[in-house]
């Protein structure tokens, strides 16, 4: 087996790097996921998502970029990744940017319900469908989506989520196997926290808020590492 | 005793030859044969338009009829090449307008077209008949109308996936009322709507129409118009897939859509509302080619259209299908060659489709024996899919396998890929084209390189640990026409060794390396016949020679160095200092 370069002249008169100071030559290993890493590739530029859109509440990505601090370059942030030609990218561009103005629309509609009954309690005749959003978790490559109708407390929720992400089967990824007592999102006990979107962009700790609350203003969850979960009141 | 065929005689024999590549070996025989054989070509090929100038072109196919011409490298797909690179349209047109103006057809592929250069084809080609621009640019809608009014003979006007300036939908209207000759007419990539009653006029004046490809801006309605006038089409490319249709309107469509008899071939379909879905049921089991990568349906609509397509061979489709569908369309289209699944999510586009996974894929080679060609996204895969989906089907040419996030290892095993790689290449001995994705190691590469024995193109992203990987490539891959890597840990070493390996092949695309402008230099100084282009926003000469550049594309040619160099492109033509003496400029 090859485990070394054999640095040899060349069939042809090709003098290799013998007066030339060459940089590069064997390289150590490259950086995965987790470190960053953006400095070694030279430039990294982003990809145009619907946030880029003015319409579409371009102010998030900001906000969400600084929330999500020290995550690891997600692959939409590399230029020219992944490859998937302009008018294909524009196309689903245009899909994201029409299903968020909806999204929009609703929030916006609903932000008058809520405004019209300051008592809260008075929510609890409106049929509000929130329907699935999408969960992810620090160090799990692939998202998960819980539906949030079919669940009427953070207990149930976490209940859920810990189901999901930490029980061994066959088809969790990432951590399986390394936790086998339940865990405590809520209580901040464990090496997790439970973390939500909200409708502004803010990222805030789950439970602050009353369920009901809380059901209608998130957008989406991320457990995220206790260690990184700074500015959320822990 | 001579034994020389009359060119006359030989003339008539090649007559049959069709292929390039059989006439490339004709060529090569002997004098005469290359003689007559140039002298009869009509149809040529020019894969790279840097290769060779316009005018030995033109020299020595004077019966030239038909020109393809391919410009900016692949990657450029992907916004990797910035603008003002190069592969402009403009110097070919202008040298064939003299010296060929017999020209009838023109395919140019990622090359930069002006309004100049399509009002020039207007005035100097008499029997122009063809024009098929691929993701091109560079041009307006004013070009576009230029072309209409003037080609009185035209066949076809193609624009696949093209940049262009859209000043309106009013270019069609200049298609005189004498043009009834169109066979294929493509404006899907344009954004403006045109006067419905001018496509209307001008479909029903075209009995020769075999494909017809509108853009998103024809409504649901306005096609049922149109496929009344051209029951005959063989490919249709819809508008818009929803409107707001009442039931009259609903059924004379049906109608509409069950008189297309000869239909094989459907794509467009934007916007797809699943009540109008079932429209294209009558349709469904003529069809062997649907692309559905833009229609945004769920996976129950896209199985219930799909079981009715039992003749279907090519599939293009989003990964709404998810691995339930696909194991689905994998029963119902046993016919199938070529899958491209394509990611739906875009803001996150990691975190797409989470019910969809190689699980899919697997399904589709263990049921379709003459599937041969794979693009696909997703988030995950496993070594174990890709031993199992080899083994299935070792028929594979093509096999571009994308795992979005960069460096995902196996998500099984947290292993690299690097042995489902192997398995793909060992197994499918006529795989001609790859792209890796995912963990891979200096070790995959050398599998590539021991087995992908007939590999012309092969892609790589985010992958390998050191210069072995490019020398497993450069000294294993025989057949290594075209490579393309993209954020790879390697950088001289293997480069300059097999250095004599880039004047076999036609080009070699690399960005964000570690190559040296220093090991540019070397290579340029060696090679002669290459073009070795270094692309950097930063001019190299400025740098310490050690420093590494940021895009590098090399490639062979015979018409020495580019007159239309930008800035951010250096060659060491540009560099008067380094010998430009001894360069062998034709």
């Amino acid at each position: 087996m090859i485990t070394e370069l054999e640095m040899g002249k060349a069939e042809s008169e090709l003098e290799l790097g013998l007066g030339l100071s060459l940089g590069g030559g064997t390289v150590g290993k490259i950086v995965k996921t987790g470190g960053g890493g953006g400095g070694a590739w030279g430039e990294r530029g982003r990809l145009l998502t619907a946030k880029d859109f003015p319409s579409v509440g371009s102010k998030r990505a900001a906000d969400s970029a600084s929330h999500a601090g020290s995550s690891p370059p997600r692959s939409s942030q590399v230029v020219g990744w992944p490859p998937i030609g302009s008018h294909r990218m524009n196309s689903l561009v245009n899909n994201q940017a029409t299903k968020s103005a909806r999204e929009e629309e609703e929030a916006n509609k609903k932000k008058v319900k809520d405004d019209e009954t300051k008592n809260v309690t008075k929510n609890v005749n409106e049929k509000f469908q929130v329907g699935f959003i999408k969960v992810n978790m620090d160090g799990v490559a692939i998202g998960r989506k819980v539906d949030l109708d079919a669940h009427s407390s953070y207990e149930n929720l976490a209940q859920t989520l810990e189901d999901m992400f930490f029980r061994s089967s066959p088809c969790t990824i990432g951590l399986t196997g390394q936790f086998n007592k339940p865990l405590r999102l809520l209580d901040g006990s464990s090496e997790f926290v439970l973390t939500y979107e909200d409708k502004e962009g803010d990222w805030m700790l789950v439970g602050d808020v009353p369920w009901r609350m809380f059901i209608t203003s998130v957008k989406r969850l991320r457990v995220m590492k206790t260690s990184e979960a700074n500015g959320l009141g822990i | 005793m001579d034994l020389r065929l009359p060119s006359k005689v030989l003339e008539h024999i090649f007559s049959f030859v069709d292929s390039n590549e059989d006439r490339n070996s004709v060529s090569l025989v002997c004098k005469s044969w290359y003689e007559t054989e140039r002298r009869t070509r009509k149809k040529i090929f020019v894969r790279n338009c840097y290769a060779v100038t316009p005018e030995a072109v033109a020299r020595r196919f004077p019966e030239m009829r038909s020109l393809t011409l391919k410009g900016k490298p692949h990657f450029a797909d992907y916004n990797l090449v910035p603008d003002g690179w190069g592969g402009y349209a403009w110097p070919w047109i202008e040298a064939l307008a003299e010296k060929s103006p017999s020209l009838e057809e023109l395919r140019l592929k990622r090359m930069v077209v002006t309004d100049e250069c399509l009002e020039k084809i207007a005035a100097s080609f008499k029997e122009f008949k063809a024009l098929v621009l691929t993701s091109c640019e560079g041009f307006s809608t004013d070009g576009l109308a230029a072309i209409a009014v003037a080609c009185s003979n035209l066949r076809e006007l193609e624009l696949r996936e093209c940049i262009v300036e859209d000043l309106g939908g009013d270019w069609l209207s200049y298609f005189p009322e004498t043009l009834t000759s169109l066979v294929s007419l493509d404006f899907s990539c344009l954004d403006s709507a045109v006067k419905l009653s001018d496509l209307e006029r001008l479909v029903s004046r075209s009995p020769n129409l075999k494909s017809l490809k509108l853009n998103r801006a024809v409504s649901l309605e306005a096609l049922g118009s149109l496929l009344r006038l051209a029951p005959q089409l063989v490919e249709l490319g819809t508008g818009s897939f929803s409107d707001k249709l009442d039931q009259e309107a609903v059924s004379k469509l049906s109608q509409a859509f069950s008189e297309l008899k000869q239909l094989k071939s459907l794509s467009g379909l934007w916007d797809v509302h699943p009540e109008y879905i079932p429209l294209l049921y009558s349709v469904c089991p003529r069809l062997t080619s649907l692309n559905l990568s833009y229609a945004t349906v769920q996976m129950p609509d896209l199985v219930e259209l799909l079981s009715r397509c039992s003749n279907l061979q090519k599939l293009w489709v989003m990964d709404l299908i998810e691995d339930k569908g696909l194991e689905a369309v994998a029963s119902s289209c046993k016919e199938l060659r070529e899958l491209r699944v394509f990611p739906s999510g875009a803001e996150d586009l990691d975190e797409t489709n989470v019910a969809m996974t190689e699980q899919g894929l697997v399904s589709v080679s263990e049921v379709c024996p003459n599937l041969e060609s794979v693009l696909y996204f997703c988030v995950q895969f496993t070594n174990e899919a890709l031993v199992t989906i080899a083994r299935n089907r070792p028929n594979l040419k093509c096999f571009r396998l994308c795992v979005m996030e960069p460096f995902s290892p196996d998500h099984k095993t947290q292993k690299p890929l690097d042995e489902g790689f192997k398995a793909i290449v060992e197994g499918c001995k006529d795989l001609q084209r790859l792209s890796v994705s995912g963990l891979l190691t200096d070790k995959a590469f050398q599998y590539i390189g021991t087995h992908g024995k007939k590999i012309r193109m092969l892609s790589i992203a985010f992958a390998g640990e050191s210069d072995l990987m490019l020398h497993h490539l450069l000294s294993g891959c025989e057949s290594l026409n075209k490579l393309e890597i993209r954020d790879c840990p390697f950088g001289d070493t293997a480069l300059l060794e097999n250095a004599a390996k880039l004047e076999t092949m036609r080009s070699l695309w690399m960005s964000s390396c570690f190559v040296s402008f220093g090991a540019c230099k070397l290579l340029s100084q060696k090679m002669p016949k290459l073009n070795v282009e270094v692309i950097d926003e930063h001019p190299p000469e400025t740098r310490p020679d050690s420093s590494p550049v940021e895009r590098i594309y090399i490639y062979r040619t015979l018409a020495g160095p580019r007159l239309d160099m930008p800035e951010f492109v250096w060659t060491i033509h540009k560099n008067l200092e380094i010998g430009v003496s001894n360069l062998a400029i034709e």
